[in-house]
């Protein structure tokens, strides 16, 4: 008895002095977390949110960095939404791109997953041969398919032996966007493999148990395989849109090949994607409407509104036709 | 529990347990045999383009405009060719050192706030785990322009003969070393499955949590920060855009913007089997890496694809 009472004697007298140590542990373990954490939290500051309220600012003005920005209200995006005819080819070039070749990736890269999920001879190295393209981009492989694309080029030299005469892909306005499209199905690899790990994932026994229901396999397909995977279609088509709304690189490097200059967008604008534009305001020569740092924000900001947009349509199309598991992962 | 959050096809590189194959035929039925040979032909339609590159790299400019793929001969002097025009190992050396950078930089960075988030406790953390999943959503145009503003006023006091941080290096360096949203989130649910009882009782043992950083959650995060580290080895190395905004003198270009360089000074009609070769050559590590260490690549993507999820 007496024994506890002085335990806790000592106890109280001790506490003030434990807290203060509690505290300091407190504070020290903040710190160290801030610590860690702080590269991404100067990056965040200093490459994030700073530009981000800069830009928006920018945009709002006129602005040829050499001078000082000046204020001119919302006149950028009223001279962008009203008065700008390559704002518009623009915006036509990119939704084209997002239309046509987001389901035929999609589809194409199923089909593939699907042909890989069936545990068939030589699995590994058909996967290792479908990523590579993936491995092989840049400028490097942007000239290769210019070469292959080319009028009397291996692709065309392909169609005429079954009997079809190719375009002039990559000259003739008509065809540069069917040509990047032809282009971009040799790059599905990320999302074959993104399937397949999904396909993997499908329980064995819901495709046991529609067997001895008599399903056959297109039924297994339509009903099992391709609800089982809408997660990760949406997943894909979310992303590849948001990717295709930012194309640059494939066009603007096509757009200035053989000595043509870049500003114009490749044959007739066929080329001039939404960044592509945007890139000639911001960085292209003066004297093409280059160096409008105001102007150009503005366009990325409008930008940002479109791809929020589409992307909270495809959220809310989701719920009609994305199935998740009601027991959750 | 913690282990689970770790993608299954990360954990230590195990093969998933296959069914065993019936030993009579390595088909189940004709419907697979006839699936095989349509991913022969896709697989084939695949490798043309690189076969092609290869062979137009080794013809003579007799046989460009015949679509033979075996060159009467092999043309090998194309590469030294190609190469003497331009300032290839300027430019290799270039491309050499900021992918060296961005590289040590995005993994060392990215490890240490994802062991922030993983493994730490700290008042906000949560808060500002959400700010990262934010920054992922946000599209990199509207970052370009400020951002190049930003390196437009930054002095750089003459390094690499200029006064700003345009027309140097270090904007295509230094954002590196600030980690990338992305492979934050990735290494963090990795770290999440290192257990818990090994940093307590490397705590007991009077081990700092630099140490535990160091010594224990890194070596065990292997794989994972080998995927980080292809990905953005690969993605340096092909980086086109920055290059393009911020270097502006011949010396300072990578690779790739020297490749287009180089096709601009052939003034409109380059010659293909030049083009090729040097095209070849610079794609060439980024396939060996990925030759090299296929796997990670390839759980890479599985694993951004179950990211999504």
């Amino acid at each position: 008895m007496a024994v506890s009472t002085r335990d806790q004697a000592v106890k109280v007298a001790a506490a003030p002095e434990a807290r203060r140590r509690f505290s300091r542990r407190r504070f020290n373990q903040a710190l160290t977390g801030y610590l860690f954490a702080l590269p991404w939290l100067i990056g965040f500051l200093v490459f994030t949110l700073w530009p981000m309220v800069y830009s928006l600012y920018t945009s709002f003005t006129r602005y040829n960095i050499i001078g000082e920005p000046r204020w001119i209200g919302l006149r950028n995006y009223r001279n962008i939404i009203f008065s700008d005819p390559s704002f518009l080819k623009a915006l036509e070039n990119t939704f084209w791109m997002v239309i046509v070749k987001t389901p035929i990736v999609i589809v194409a890269a199923l089909t593939i997953a699907i042909l890989l999920s069936l545990d068939l001879p030589g699995e590994r190295g058909f996967r290792t041969i479908v990523y590579l393209p993936n491995v092989l981009s840049g400028v490097a492989a942007i000239f290769l398919w210019q070469w292959i694309l080319a009028p009397n080029g291996l692709f065309n030299a392909g169609l005429e032996l079954i009997g079809v005469r190719g375009p002039a892909w990559f000259t003739d306005p008509n065809w540069t966007k069917p040509g990047l499209v032809v282009m971009g199905t040799w790059w599905i690899g990320s999302q074959v493999l993104i399937y397949l790990a999904s396909l993997k994932g499908i329980p064995k026994s819901l495709y046991e148990a529609a067997e001895i229901d008599g399903a056959n396999g297109w039924a297994k397909t339509r009903y099992i395989t391709l609800p089982m995977l809408s997660p990760t279609t949406f997943f894909l088509v979310v992303t590849s849109i948001i990717g295709t709304f930012q194309i640059f690189e494939t066009a603007f490097i096509i757009a200035g090949a053989a000595g043509r200059d870049v500003a114009l967008g490749g044959p007739s604008q066929s080329l001039l994607f939404y960044v592509f534009y945007l890139y000639n305001r911001a960085f292209g020569k003066v004297g093409a409407g280059g160096l409008q740092m105001g102007y150009a924000s503005a366009l990325a900001w409008i930008l940002f509104v479109i791809i929020l947009i589409v992307t909270l349509i495809q959220l809310w199309l989701a719920r009609r036709w994305v199935h998740y598991e009601t027991d959750g992962r | 529990m913690a282990v689970s959050s770790v993608p299954p096809t990360l954990q230590a590189g195990k093969a998933p347990l296959l069914p065993p194959r019936r030993s009579f035929s390595p088909f189940a039925s004709v419907w697979h045999f006839l699936a095989w040979l349509l991913l022969v032909g896709i697989a084939v339609l695949f490798l043309v383009p690189l076969l092609w590159m290869i062979s137009t790299a080794l013809k003579d400019p007799s046989e460009l405009m015949r679509n033979n793929w075996i060159p009467q001969h092999l043309a090998w002097e194309n590469f030294s060719y190609a190469l003497s025009y331009g300032m290839w190992f300027r430019w290799t050396y270039n491309s050499i050192v900021i992918t060296l950078f961005s590289v040590v930089g995005m993994v060392l960075s990215s490890a240490m706030v994802a062991y922030a988030f993983a493994r730490l406790k700290w008042p906000g953390r949560d808060i500002l785990f959400g700010v990262v999943l934010a920054t992922m959503m946000m599209p990199g145009v509207v970052l370009m322009i400020p951002q190049f503003i930003i390196f437009a006023r930054l002095p750089a006091f003459g390094f690499q003969g200029s006064q700003t941080w345009v027309n140097t290096f270090l904007p295509l360096i230094v954002p590196a070393f600030t980690g990338s949203a992305f492979y934050i989130f990735l290494l963090r649910q990795f770290m999440r499955g290192v257990p818990m009882e090994l940093s307590e009782s490397a705590k007991i043992d009077g081990a700092s949590e630099l140490r535990i950083f160091w010594n224990i959650v890194m070596p065990l995060s292997k794989p994972a920060l080998a995927t980080i580290a292809i990905f953005s080895f690969q993605g340096a190395w092909q980086d086109f855009m920055g290059p393009l905004i911020y270097l502006q003198s011949e010396r300072l270009y990578t690779l790739q913007l020297g490749l287009r360089q180089f096709e601009f000074a052939a003034g409109g009609a380059p010659a293909w089997n030049w083009l090729m070769a040097v095209s070849l050559l610079v794609m060439l590590p980024v396939l060996v890496v990925f030759l090299a260490f296929q796997r990670y690549f390839i759980e890479g993507i599985s694993i951004t694809g179950m990211g999504g999820r």
